[in-house]
């Protein structure tokens, strides 16, 4: 082991096919955005207004964008998986060998739920919290960037094996023990693994703290509990799991990187270390973290079907109660993904009901959103549209998953394509239509244009065509007794080969949908003048966010507007529907806006952060150091800045205001 | 909130009116409550792995009862003295102030050493962190405790430079106040550690 480099040699360096392809694909395209943003003389703009910006805006904006790129990448791997799957029968071994697939899968999972569905949510809090509870930033702008940072810096650490060399984890997506011990993974893939959902959960935890924070602390006046618009309560419930949840998550992790950096034995099948105690303490942060997922995009469901069927939400309270009794019995299911290790009868019996009783306040809310359609004056627009499928695959999904949580069934179906179909159908037809339902409904207030409804409209039923064809093939294939993961199969299973082919074809048609959304975007930013909404509601919204200009001034609202009521702008309209002309008549009177400053120091703390982690995968004993005593240097440097606001007087507020009312 | 109910860490002479004390405190209690999930996972991993010590001595061989308890008076009487720094800072009375930070930060670096020495004498004698999963689970349980006290000396030292240059200003108050209510937590956690890894048979 050199002193200089650690563990890594050049015989590290990429030399696989799909290594060294990854390796030029992200040079190539990491050069490409240099030149071209040298060429257009755009790096300090991109510094100055972007990278350093603390705008919860635009973070919740390059949140989503990175989340983009990661779910490119994740597709990737799905395919190569379906790709595989299809073709190693019998004879044929496919074109990847076992130890290429393995990691193939294991970095489709940690990724997509990592860096794509979190990315995602995150971004969407971002913009939306702090419009919605009227609020003109997040209650730590410097955490928020930070948590934003330590996120990119994961993703781009569960990259870098492509360019720095080594293979990423073989080990399925939650590197379970002793599979992922020095002793039968001794390369460095486990330690990519480790570090970059580390980092990265860590930006998770303090985006927890921050979101938490910022709703119970910095509402609009008036806003009570109970009269938080609905995405905002789910989003409430998922970031107390956040920051109830992830702790575990990082001691896994961390006792994981003990034993195969120190040589210690939590987890190691002999000197008294206990493997299914990882299993224990991964799920009971795993568990929660699918309601962390799955809760938020309820609240999304809430809003669209609420404004879409021009109503009020039914049973508002009952969906906020079914919320909280989701998010608290999610703490106590974690044992039924392992039923099968062996607990005992009374033990499983307790998760299994648990598991059971979580069907009762999910219908509740899905009986909510029904009701809520009931005598509505319903707009089948596109948003609509992912919440209908929504309804269809959830019910799907979740009925799988009770069955599931059954655990004599479960000892049949344990790691079979059943239970991977029954998952997918949760985080696809669950969490990400809900993301897909957010992003059209809350595009116009991003952008101040609509998203083209005709080419929405035809992604959709893509998604939800291709998703039936490529996931209905895995319970059949689950009930035939196909496990996960397999990267071959014999011949001598009739009907196997059809049916993984059938589910490959589901995948080209998803991405059909995935290429329709992509020239959506394009499509209507060209026609964004034809689409164009200029009075800030293009929905005949009910939540505050519709109440100021699209895209929102950089302060959210001029005025912080006053609560009374829940739905509290459709309140704001209807007053001033009856009384419009004495409203119009009063000049605004604006105060003086305090605004938090841009600051790079979450860039540069986590830079640091991410050189430790590298330095820790390859054992580079000084860039550890490094990485470390730099993000404590950063921390202690901040600490001693007390000039972190600026204030927007209320002079320059008036100007923008005026501004903005010509644009209106 | 916890304004509201806490007078004591919160003098209402030194609150600022933006919200920002509010925020920050309720802020710092959500990331502590973290820190003691983290805490807990640890607890239930050294409480699963205790006895398996693969032919290792357990813990009542290893551990020297008497030398702990010093180590315990002396971060008890740390929290104390953290305590008379903060009615100090509230009195806005700098010097009281410091020389109280500057006794809490001391007897934290003697609590340290005496642990790090503990731990010293521990893999001399072979009975390192590698030597069996109940050495692994002790060592991480209370080196995760030694590594928070190491962080609190960081931020009592640097908070000391602070309050030499810039005295006790609201903004300050705010950040000494987080610093004690991390200070006396790492007491109350030293307390399980007390209960479970030494005492308990």
């Amino acid at each position: 082991m050199s002193i200089l480099f650690g563990k890594l040699t050049l015989a590290a360096l990429p030399h696989e096919w799909f290594t060294i392809a990854g390796s030029l694909s992200l040079v190539l395209g990491a050069l490409g955005v240099i030149l071209l943003l040298a060429y257009f003389k755009r790096w300090k703009w991109l510094w100055t207004q972007w990278l350093t910006s603390t705008d919860p805006k635009k973070i919740g904006i390059m949140y989503i964008v990175v989340a983009s790129a990661m779910l490119v990448r994740g597709a990737l791997d799905a395919g190569m998986i379906w790709l595989q799957q299809s073709l190693s029968v019998g004879a044929s071994q496919g074109y990847l060998s076992p130890e290429h697939f393995q990691q193939i899968f294991t970095a489709h999972g940690s990724i997509m739920i990592f860096f794509v569905t979190m990315g995602f949510l995150f971004g969407i809090m971002n913009y939306i919290i702090p419009l919605q509870i009227g609020a003109r930033d997040v209650a730590f702008p410097l955490l928020n960037t930070l948590s934003f940072w330590l996120y990119v810096a994961g993703a781009i650490l569960i990259n870098t094996f492509f360019i720095f060399g080594g293979e990423f984890a073989a080990t399925g997506w939650l590197a379970m023990p002793p599979l992922s011990e020095l002793a039968y993974s001794p390369g460095t893939g486990v330690d990519y693994w480790i570090w970059s959902l580390q980092i990265s959960g860590l930006g998770s935890l303090l985006g927890g703290v921050n979101l938490l924070v910022t709703i119970l602390k910095m509402r609009a006046p008036g806003m009570t509990l109970m009269k938080i618009p609905m995405f905002t309560w789910t989003s409430l419930c998922s970031m107390a799991l956040v920051v109830s949840a992830f702790p575990t998550l990082t001691i896994a992790l961390l006792l994981l990187s003990l034993d195969r950096t120190f040589g210690m034995h939590f987890f190691t099948s002999s000197f008294g270390g206990n493997p299914m105690m990882y299993v224990n303490l991964i799920w009971s942060w795993g568990h929660p973290e699918v309601y962390i997922l799955m809760i938020p995009a309820f609240g999304i469901y809430s809003e669209v079907v609420s404004v879409f069927s021009q109503k009020r939400l039914f049973g508002h309270t009952s969906l906020v109660v079914a919320s909280i009794i989701i998010t608290l019995l999610s703490m106590l299911v974690w044992a039924h993904h392992f039923f099968t290790m062996g607990a005992g009868a009374n033990v499983n019996a307790f998760f299994g009901i648990m598991t059971g009783i979580i069907a009762i306040p999910t219908a509740v809310q899905i009986f909510n959103w029904l009701a809520t359609m009931f005598r509505g004056k319903i707009i089948l627009h596109s948003a609509m549209y992912w919440f209908l499928g929504f309804v269809f695959t959830f019910t799907l999904g979740g009925m799988a998953g009770v069955l599931l949580g059954i655990p004599g069934v479960d000892f049949a179906l344990h790691n079979s394509l059943f239970l991977v179909a029954h998952f997918h159908t949760m985080v696809i037809g669950g969490a990400l239509f809900g993301i897909f339902a957010g992003i059209t409904y809350w595009f116009p207030k991003v952008t101040g244009f609509k998203l083209h409804e005709t080419l929405g409209k035809y992604a959709f039923w893509s998604w939800v065509i291709g998703f039936l064809v490529s996931f209905t093939p895995l319970y059949i294939l689950g009930f035939m007794g196909a496990s996960r993961r397999l990267d071959h199969y014999d011949a001598s299973q009739i009907g196997w080969q059809g049916l993984f082919i059938v589910a490959g074809f589901g995948f080209v048609i998803i991405c059909f949908g995935a290429a329709l959304q992509i020239l959506q975007i394009v499509v209507s930013i060209k026609q964004r003048k034809e689409n164009r909404d200029s009075t800030g509601d293009p929905w005949n919204g009910r939540t505050l966010e519709w109440a100021t200009s699209s895209p929102p001034p950089i302060y959210n609202f001029a005025i912080i507007p006053e609560v009374t009521t829940r739905d509290a702008f459709w309140e704001i309209k209807s007053r001033q529907s009856s009384n419009s002309p004495l409203n119009k008549s009063i000049p605004p009177q604006y105060n003086d806006i305090e605004m938090p400053k841009n600051t790079a120091m979450g860039i540069y703390i986590s830079g640091f952060i991410f050189l430790f982690g590298f330095a820790m995968i390859w054992h580079i004993v000084w860039l550890a150091v490094l990485g470390l005593v730099g993000a404590v240097i950063c921390v202690i440097v901040r600490s001693f800045d007390e000039e972190t606001e600026y204030i927007i007087p209320a002079s320059e507020v008036a100007k923008m205001e005026a501004g903005r009312a010509n644009y209106v | 909130m916890y304004n509201e109910i806490n007078p004591v860490l919160n003098p209402p002479s030194l609150v600022e009116k933006s919200g920002y004390e509010n925020k920050t405190i309720l802020g710092f209690w959500v990331y502590l409550m973290t820190d003691l999930i983290s805490f807990a996972a640890l607890f239930a991993t050294y409480v699963v792995l205790r006895n398996n010590t693969f032919g290792g001595p357990s813990g009542k061989e290893l551990f020297s009862l008497p030398f702990v308890l010093v180590e315990t008076f002396i971060l008890l009487t740390s929290s104390f003295t953290c305590g008379l720094f903060t009615l100090a800072a509230q009195r806005n009375n700098k010097a009281q102030a410091i020389s109280w930070l500057t006794v809490t930060f001391l007897l934290g670096v003697s609590f340290l050493s005496m642990e790090l020495s503990e731990f010293s004498h521990l893999i001399q004698e072979g009975n390192g962190p590698q030597r069996n999963a109940f050495l692994s689970a002790y060592f991480t349980l209370v080196g995760a405790h030694g590594l928070h006290i190491l962080v609190g000396l960081l931020w009592a030292a640097v908070s000391l430079v602070m309050v030499w240059k810039r005295g006790i200003t609201p903004h300050i108050m705010n950040k000494l106040t987080r610093f004690s209510i991390f200070w006396h937590f790492l007491d109350i956690v030293w307390v399980f550690i007390f209960t479970i890894v030494y005492l308990l048979k």
